[in-house]
């Protein structure tokens, strides 16, 4: 154990990599956590994994364009996304899980197909999979990415203790507090805004085909243990600090593929919180 | 000058009209009941009054000093509520929320506010419970209380009573009633006609007839007689 302890600390003081991607990842899992609790309660769970396939068009898109900045084509495109799904709301006529899939499967189709008619690459099938699982390039990230990822965070959770009571409102009766003179579009606006940047901004992290877990995840745990919206969205903000820390200290250790040990972790600690509620008699 | 005035309103869903040439005065104090047969636009009527939706044409105007802010409104239960996890203190403190502005957080006056309407609606024992795991008779005075935060003037109820025991059911109406009396205006979507005619002071029929008058007028006129032929009038006019 000790031994293990001291490898880790190497790790982690020699190398510059090994912080930076504790520091994104931590951030990314705290993030997506917060709005995953809105997402699942409002039946959008699926969100992250249409988003990201989005994400991944776009970024095809952007490849066969040749735009040197991939973000310029990414991000909006993403955003957009997020708003049409999130903003149809009840009265959409394709609703919820099914605008999810229509978006997810037809950008993830395009994209592979953008990539293959148009890339240069030699090995496309490697580009394409690193890109879904996220498998390295958190293990690369530039000072730059983390100081992008470290800002926006910020401004994410910031704007989450900003919103929380409206957010609150909007995700248990939109229609109630839009009648009691609550402006719930322009904030229900606000939330896609933040979950297209956040998603965005965690495809480096896991990857597209994972960040559904921590959407879903840490949410679903609280909900198991706790009763009050406070008390669920506290919870799965530490437990999904918590799985991703305990994840990436094992993938460091035993140089496992780092997005699907953090996964493995969230299910652990899914169980187990399944476990405690069953305990709790709930 | 009347809360609501609606004057030759037309409502319905992308140009198909379910309603039209509705003139309906509402004043401060009312007791108004909407019936009428499922499908007959009900609903719709009432969320256009919240203004949740447009009318396809007509004018709908608020005076009296009534605005956004000073509406509450219980509406039909929605199935996301249904395993979501929040405190009733969560909930009802979320009726105040139309008094907070751009401030992020509540202040005394609303927590204070939040509180005194949980025990007029003797659900402060219920404060730390679990939405989800109430009865549907405590679920529905958790969203009253929630309504009446938000209300100062005038509260517009979606079928308060769907889903209620008879015993419940009563009680519902009474508190309404109570409420009524206090002097805040009543806004009440049933499919209970003797309920209706019980209490409210006004009555709106829509439907393939469309009577908009006070009960007495609604009692004496043909529409009111076909029911209460078929109640029993004396019963009614009675209560």
């Amino acid at each position: 154990m000790a031994e293990m302890f001291n490898k880790l600390s190497v790790l982690i003081t020699e190398h510059a990599f090994v912080r930076y991607a504790i520091i994104v990842g931590v951030l990314i899992a705290l993030c997506s956590s917060l709005l995953g609790v809105t997402l699942v309660l409002k039946r959008f769970s699926f969100i992250g994994d249409g988003l990201s396939h989005v994400a991944f068009g776009a970024m095809a898109v952007a490849a066969v364009v040749g735009v040197t900045n991939n973000m310029l084509i990414i991000m909006p495109i993403t955003v957009l996304s997020a708003v049409l799904l999130l903003n149809s709301g009840q009265n959409a006529k394709i609703k919820g899980d099914a605008a999810v899939a229509v978006i997810s499967v037809g950008a993830l189709a395009i994209g592979y197909l953008l990539m293959n008619i148009f890339s240069t690459s030699s090995n496309l099938s490697g580009d394409v999979c690193s890109t879904l699982f996220g498998s390295t390039s958190i293990l690369t990230l530039t000072s730059t990415e983390v100081l992008t990822c470290v800002i926006t965070s910020v401004i994410v959770i910031a704007l989450y203790v900003f919103l929380y009571n409206k957010i609150f409102s909007i995700t248990f009766d939109e229609n109630f507090a839009q009648a009691i003179g609550i402006r719930a579009k322009l904030y229900n606006l606000m939330v896609a805004v933040i979950i297209a940047v956040i998603i965005v901004l965690a495809m480096n992290l896991v990857g597209s085909l994972l960040i559904s877990a921590l959407i879903i995840f840490p949410a679903l745990s609280a909900m198991r243990v706790f009763r009050s919206f406070r008390a669920v969205v506290i919870c799965s903000a530490v437990f999904s600090v918590l799985c991703t820390l305990i994840g990436f200290i094992i993938a460091i250790l035993w140089g496992t593929p780092v997005g699907a040990t953090i996964v493995a972790a969230d299910i652990s600690g899914f169980c187990i919180f399944s476990l405690i509620g069953k305990v709790k008699g709930r | 000058m009347a809360q609501i005035l609606c004057k030759d309103l037309e409502l319905g869903y992308e140009g198909s009209s379910i309603i039209s040439g509705l003139d309906l005065t509402v004043n401060a104090g009312d007791y108004l009941c909407i019936v009428g047969e499922n499908g007959s636009g009900k609903s719709t009527l009432m969320k256009t009054l919240l203004r949740l939706r447009q009318p396809l044409s007509g004018t709908l105007e608020m005076g009296d000093g009534l605005t956004a802010d000073k509406i509450g409104y219980l509406p039909q239960q929605t199935l996301v509520q249904r395993d979501f996890p929040a405190s009733v203190w969560e909930i009802v403190l979320s009726g105040c929320l139309n008094k907070c502005g751009m401030r992020p957080f509540y202040n005394k006056a609303e927590k204070k506010r939040a509180y005194d309407n949980m025990e007029k609606m003797n659900i402060l024992h219920l404060k730390d419970r679990c939405y989800r795991e109430l009865s549907g008779g405590q679920q529905q005075r958790v969203l009253l209380a929630r309504a009446l935060c938000a209300a100062e003037k005038i509260l517009l109820l979606d079928e308060p009573v769907a889903g209620l025991d008879p015993k419940v059911t009563a009680e519902m109406y009474e508190t309404i009633y109570s409420l009524n009396r206090e002097g805040i205006t009543i806004v009440m979507i049933s499919h209970d006609i003797q309920a209706a005619l019980k209490y409210a002071d006004h009555i709106l029929h829509i439907g393939n007839e469309v009577f908009f008058g006070t009960k007495e007028e609604f009692l004496s006129s043909k529409l009111g007689k076909a029911y209460s032929e078929y109640f029993g009038g004396e019963e009614i006019s009675n209560g």
